[in-house]
């Protein structure tokens, strides 16, 4: 589901968690993704869904490591899919992609998940 | 009478024998203990003996011989008394050569009568054995050469190189294929001082393992001399020196030297009598001429030196003469003049290879076999992008302005049609940069400005960005400990200068009292702009 909103939006899909990542992640989007992440389910995957994401700078990959990061600590697993190439090449180069699952699309994602 | 001459190269010989036919057992017994097999002797085709033999058939003293023969002399002087001709299939192939009996009598009619009917049974069997040791002689000989061919094949490819240079703004291809009797070709790349390239095509007289031991001696001489002598004549005049009086006197070297400059295309270069090298570009075709006499022939040579300008999109060719004078079917040859219209033709690089080889697979026919080594080195220089500033502008520094940096860089750079890729990884780093400079370089203090230069130079996309954070410390690029942060023991944050780093071919980072610049260097011949794409 593409999108292109400032906002993070919580979905559930079969069990799991999904965020709609806003369409810029940098500084702005700490607020909207901390609140993002209180809504999700208290147990289950999360799936980050990026499909509407057109910019992310270093403030937004910290971001992202802050959601890996609590995830982690409370051993949910997390998958992202609908990157762009380029985001995709950054998360190997930051090797986000060594601790979460990338998939192409949700449905791959979901499948990944099982 | 080539045939007599090999063959009876091989005079049987019985050193001492007895006659007559009531001492055949104690002959043989004799023959065992002391009549071992004498030298043979050499008899030359127009020796009168085989003129004599040719119309008699039966056993001769030597001493009735009255003929003016090397042969007649020789046997005897090895104490020859008595020769029998051996006769296969009415061809003479040796001579049964007896000397004096052990009684010191004469050989009687009965002894001649004897002897002639055992070297008519002998002369067959004899024959046999000879095919056989000439068949085992051939196929020693032929066993020796296909291992001479391997061992020749081992060095050349020993020293041939393993994988081209990575040249920046140059793209290069080569192709080597030795001839069935591996010649004496040989190409190499020299890493020379101030990045420049040595660059070596060259060619040894003869084949097989002395060819090939020359070309490694040669490369040798040339590897450890170019980077201490970098002037291509010096190198060629030294090598020449080296080589002359260590090499056999019938070898010599031809051999192209040059020096490649590949930020500016500059070719410094001299020839030892080698073929002349091509530069073409649009059509156009230029040989790259200097005067020089091969390696090894004599010493104290002087190579004339000159100097090329190859330009963006001019495409340099080396090449061996394998090519240009292998044969078709008529015995026509390939040529230069074919060869150079081939190499107007196209662009350079692998695609002319391909072009030649196909060109000379059409000349030659199917079932040719390659007479020569064939070796072609192209070097393309890529199309040159215009010294210019693409733009200059300023922003305030407010938090989120990165992204008009980024957006502004990008439209500035539309026509140097950036891949896909390396728009994307250009704008991250802009952006990145940018965020750096109005966060840490201005403090966020909106009333000073981000200065930012967008340009191409020697080939290579530029932006500058420039703060006013000089004087305080720069942190370096360092890879970021992602375990760490995920763990809680590091802040999240510090991705920007690594993101960067990443992004660009060169980050370099410079700072005055005032100033802190960052230039982000984006290779436009592939780098970071190219690869992966």
């Amino acid at each position: 589901m593409a999108q292109t909103t400032e906002l993070a939006v919580v979905r559930r899909r079969q069990g799991a968690s999904v965020i709609d990542m806003p369409a810029h992640i940098d500084i702005t989007s700490e607020a909207t993704l901390d609140t993002a992440y209180s809504e999700i389910d208290p147990q289950g995957s999360l799936l980050l869904n990026f499909t509407g994401t057109e910019y992310i700078n270093s403030s937004g990959i910290a971001l992202i490591v802050s959601i890996l990061a609590r995830s982690r600590k409370e051993h949910r697993s997390v998958a992202a899919y609908g990157l762009s190439d380029h985001y995709r090449e950054i998360f190997e180069v930051t090797r986000l992609a060594d601790f979460m699952g990338v998939f192409p699309n949700e449905q791959a994602a979901m499948a990944g998940k099982q | 009478m080539m045939t007599w001459a090999r063959t009876l190269r091989r005079v049987v010989g019985l050193g001492s024998a007895s006659g007559a036919h009531a001492e055949v057992q104690r002959a043989a017994m004799v023959a065992r203990r002391q009549a071992v097999e004498r030298p043979p002797i050499d008899i030359a085709p127009n020796d009168p003996l085989l003129a004599f033999f040719a119309a008699s058939r039966g056993a001769v003293s030597l001493d009735e011989l009255e003929l003016d023969s090397p042969a007649v002399r020789a046997l005897r002087a090895r104490g020859t008394k008595l020769v029998v001709p051996l006769i296969s299939q009415g061809e003479l192939i040796g001579l049964l050569d007896l000397g004096p009996r052990l009684s010191d009598q004469e050989y009687s009619r009965e002894d001649r009568r004897l002897l002639d009917k055992l070297a008519g049974q002998a002369a067959p069997a004899v024959r046999v054995a000879q095919l056989v040791r000439e068949q085992e002689v051939e196929v020693r000989a032929r066993e020796r050469l296909e291992q001479e061919m391997r061992v020749a094949q081992l060095i050349q490819q020993q020293f041939l190189p393993k994988r081209l240079p990575e040249l920046r703004g140059w793209s290069l291809a080569s192709y080597y294929r030795a001839a069935r009797e591996v010649g004496g070709d040989f190409y190499d790349f020299i890493e020379l001082p101030e990045g420049n390239i040595g660059l070596v095509v060259g060619d040894v007289t003869g084949h097989g393992v002395p060819a090939a031991l020359v070309m490694a001696t040669t490369r040798s001489i040339l590897r450890s001399d170019a980077p201490r002598l970098v002037s291509p004549s010096a190198v060629l005049a030294r090598a020449n020196d080296l080589l002359h009086g260590d090499i056999p006197p019938n070898m010599f070297v031809t051999c192209l030297f040059a020096v490649l400059q590949p930020s500016s295309g500059r070719l410094r270069y001299a020839n030892a009598g080698h073929d002349l090298p091509y530069v073409s570009s649009d059509g156009r075709v230029r040989e790259l001429r200097a005067t020089g006499m091969p390696l090894g022939l004599m010493p104290g040579m002087v190579y004339e030196e000159k100097d090329a300008q190859i330009a963006p999109g001019e495409s340099l060719l080396l090449h061996s003469d394998g090519l240009a004078e292998a044969h078709d079917p008529q015995r026509n040859m390939f040529g230069f003049p074919r060869m150079r219209e081939i190499v107007a033709k196209h662009s350079g690089g692998q695609t002319l290879i391909d072009e030649l080889l196909k060109d000379l697979g059409t000349f030659t026919g199917s079932g040719w076999e390659q007479e020569d080594d064939i070796t072609l080195v192209t070097l393309v220089r890529a199309p040159g992008v215009e010294d210019r500033v693409l733009d200059e502008f300023q922003l305030q520094s407010v938090s989120g302005n990165e992204r008009e940096a980024m957006e502004r860089v990008a439209r500035s750079v539309s026509d140097l049609k950036l891949s896909a890729r390396g728009l994307e990884r250009l704008k991250t780093a802009v952006s990145e940069a940018a965020m750096n400079a109005i966060e840490h370089g201005n403090q966020q203090r909106a009333e000073l400005p981000v200065r930012i230069e967008v340009s191409t130079a020697n080939g290579d996309l530029i932006v500058r960005i420039i703060d006013h954070g000089g004087g305080r410390e720069i942190p370096e690029a360092t890879t970021p400990d992602l375990e760490a942060k995920l763990a809680g023991l590091q802040k999240p944050r510090g991705w920007g200068l690594f993101l960067i780093k990443n992004m660009v071919d060169d980050l370099r980072v410079t700072s005055d009292e005032k100033h802190h610049t960052v230039e982000l260097i984006m290779r436009l011949d592939g780098g970071n702009n190219g690869a992966n794409d």
